[in-house]
């Protein structure tokens, strides 16, 4: 690891994914993830990349899935509306099995919406937005350092299930700057290796007969009982995923915390705030975050349900979207109660521990 | 015993699924010929667009991809910036590259993307049953303008050739025919123009060749070929419109 240095969000995600050995990436710009495209277009030539600036997001995820099916490390970013137009793409991406990263830096929606932080793409990432059964691995970064580290994390796991990666990031983590340390380049013998590593099926130098291979980048299966059987090839993949690739953090969860917070990225950044404060006043709580929205940490949060736990507050920058999924593994054992800020408001600490302090009168009652 | 024809090496042995008297097998042809007479087939890599052509990622004999529908110079730009050493050509029909894929298409070409682009006019929606395309000739009937195309509530069809032309980067823009012999050997230099243009890196090439659909016109191949020098000539004339590697072809 080298020195740390204070950048914004969306600087250092662009940053490892170069280093984490992305040398194509296609973009349009939007705001608030416009100085992601930026910095690309600023470092990507140094690295010997090819930056493109896309005439739509359409045309940047399609690039995407040309570079990304000619076996290259891969990526697009944008916000919001932006990722709705690459819902085309990352549906085609899911059914040819291509590796590829996608950073939405969230702001707020339907339509247009505003250019403040928002978490109101939840369904879209972890439930489709594309069309088909398709699974995204989603990962919701709740600092610079983290957001950075999933660029590595995003690529590791595209390559190693053949699958694109989201990285949920919102304009709060894109914008603001924190201390960051980057893992190195990687070495020139570990992007030969990188280059090589998808050539049993990607695109790539042809030889003659008898060595000559015909490789198809495709999701059409125009047969239902081939796509029957690629489909279900899909499922089992997405099964491996959530058996394997479930990521979580426990902040001050204890046997016997009365109360538990569950939340992902910014929101969650702020619930820590409130349960510091919170613990000092004596109440026992704790958070859950899921770093992994998809595949989703259902059994950490049924785990974490000890006898002594009375409710559950989820809190999203949202209506509410999240809350489903902690519902499904609360099983209705305990109250479910939700705190939302939409519009690109943030809520604070303060109306976090106002929520806490009546969900603790009713449950006094 | 003297071999004088036989399947180019750049085809696989799969059957064609066009229809008969369809031109997709001619142009499919011309390509994989000039792929081989170039020496490219394991330097080479083709984009199939959605269409009737949908299938064309099975045809031709080396690494292949499939397109979401009109995003075909999109995916070759990714695969030509991703693989430089490589070669890159889409193959699309006129819903694809004219109506869906405009954007793509127009910035590709006004990128000077280093790939080729065969696009295939038979002025209507083939795979879906016969709609109507982009390049549906006045007063044509097809299963969407049952009245026949009228110019004042939809517009006229729209020239792809003329259009590109207007950009400064291609660097070489022809529209040929596939309705007689001859024009078939013409086409055929066409095709090879492009692609040793594209063998050498210099820039966008594009090839139109203007084609017929009997199944969707309701006519015999004959029939067809007759009509479309009378009705889509004088919209698409066949012409070279550019070729900067020759002096004054800008």
């Amino acid at each position: 690891m080298g020195e740390k240095v204070l950048m914004k969000g969306n600087e250092a995600v662009a940053e490892a994914a170069i280093r984490a050995g992305c040398r194509h990436y296609f973009a349009y710009p939007i705001t608030p993830q416009s100085e992601l495209i930026e910095y690309m277009s600023r470092m990507m030539p140094k690295a010997g990349g090819t930056f493109l600036q896309a005439e739509s997001e359409l045309a940047a995820v399609n690039m995407v899935y040309g570079a990304a099916g000619c076996g290259k490390r891969a990526m697009t970013s944008s916000s919001s509306p932006g990722i709705s137009l690459k819902m085309e793409g990352i549906s085609y991406m899911a059914g040819a099995e291509l590796p590829a990263v996608v950073v939405n830096v969230q702001r707020g929606g339907p339509g247009l919406g505003d250019i403040q932080p928002s978490q109101g793409d939840y369904f879209q990432a972890t439930k489709g937005g594309g069309h088909g059964d398709y699974k995204l691995i989603v990962l919701a970064p709740n600092s610079v350092q983290e957001f950075a580290d999933m660029a590595d994390l995003a690529f590791e796991l595209a390559d190693k299930y053949r699958n694109p990666v989201m990285i949920l990031s919102d304009g709060l983590l894109g914008q603001m700057m924190e201390p960051v340390e980057f893992k190195p380049h990687k070495t020139e013998k570990e992007m030969e290796q990188l280059d090589k590593q998808h050539f049993d099926w990607c695109m790539h130098h042809n030889q003659d007969e008898p060595n000559h291979h015909h490789h198809e980048v495709n999701s059409l299966e125009i047969d239902p009982k081939v796509l029957e059987k690629h489909v279900i090839k899909l499922g089992e993949k997405y099964e491996k995923i959530k058996a394997n690739e479930v990521r979580y953090e426990e902040y001050k969860v204890t046997d016997d915390c009365e109360y538990l917070i569950v939340a992902f990225g910014t929101a969650a950044r702020i619930a820590k705030s409130a349960i510091d404060e919170l613990n000092e006043e004596g109440v026992k709580i704790g958070l859950i975050r899921p770093i992994t929205v998809w595949p989703y940490p259902y059994e950490a949060i049924a785990k974490a349900l000890t006898p002594s736990v009375k409710k559950i507050l989820v809190t999203e920058l949202n209506l509410g979207q999240m809350i489903e999924d902690v519902k499904l593994a609360v099983e209705g054992k305990v109250p479910v109660e939700f705190l939302g800020k939409v519009g690109g408001i943030l809520f604070t600490p303060q109306e976090i521990k106002d929520k806490i302090k009546g969900m603790q009168g009713e449950t006094c009652k | 015993m003297q071999v004088i024809a036989q399947r180019p090496k750049s085809l696989t042995d799969l059957n064609f699924t066009y229809c008969p008297g369809c031109t997709h097998g001619i142009s499919h042809r011309l390509i994989a010929e000039a792929v081989d007479e170039l020496g490219m087939r394991n330097i080479m890599m083709g984009v199939a667009p959605v269409g009737c052509s949908v299938f064309a990622y099975k045809f031709f004999n080396f690494d292949m991809a499939e397109a979401a529908h009109g995003r075909a110079p999109a995916v070759a730009t990714g695969m030509k910036r991703a693989r430089p050493n490589m070669h890159v050509f889409t193959y699309q029909g006129d819903g694809d590259l004219a109506a869906i894929g405009t954007s793509e298409i127009i910035h590709a070409a006004n990128r000077g993307e280093k790939i080729s682009v065969f696009f295939v006019n038979n002025a209507i929606y083939g795979m879906t049953g016969g709609q109507m395309a982009p390049t549906t000739l006045p007063g044509m009937k097809t299963s969407t303008s049952p009245y026949g195309r009228d110019e004042k509530d939809i517009g006229y069809p729209i020239t792809a050739c003329e259009l590109l032309n207007t950009l400064r980067a291609p660097y070489y823009i022809e529209r040929v025919s596939l309705l007689s012999p001859q024009d078939i050997l013409k086409a055929k230099k066409a095709v090879l123009k492009a692609m040793t243009y594209n063998k050498e890196n210099r820039g966008f090439t594009f090839v139109e060749f203007v084609s017929t659909c009997p199944t969707n016109w309701g006519m015999t191949p004959l029939d067809a070929q007759k009509w479309a020098k009378e009705n889509m000539y004088p919209f698409f004339p066949v012409k070279l419109f550019r070729d900067k590697g020759v002096e004054g072809g800008e």
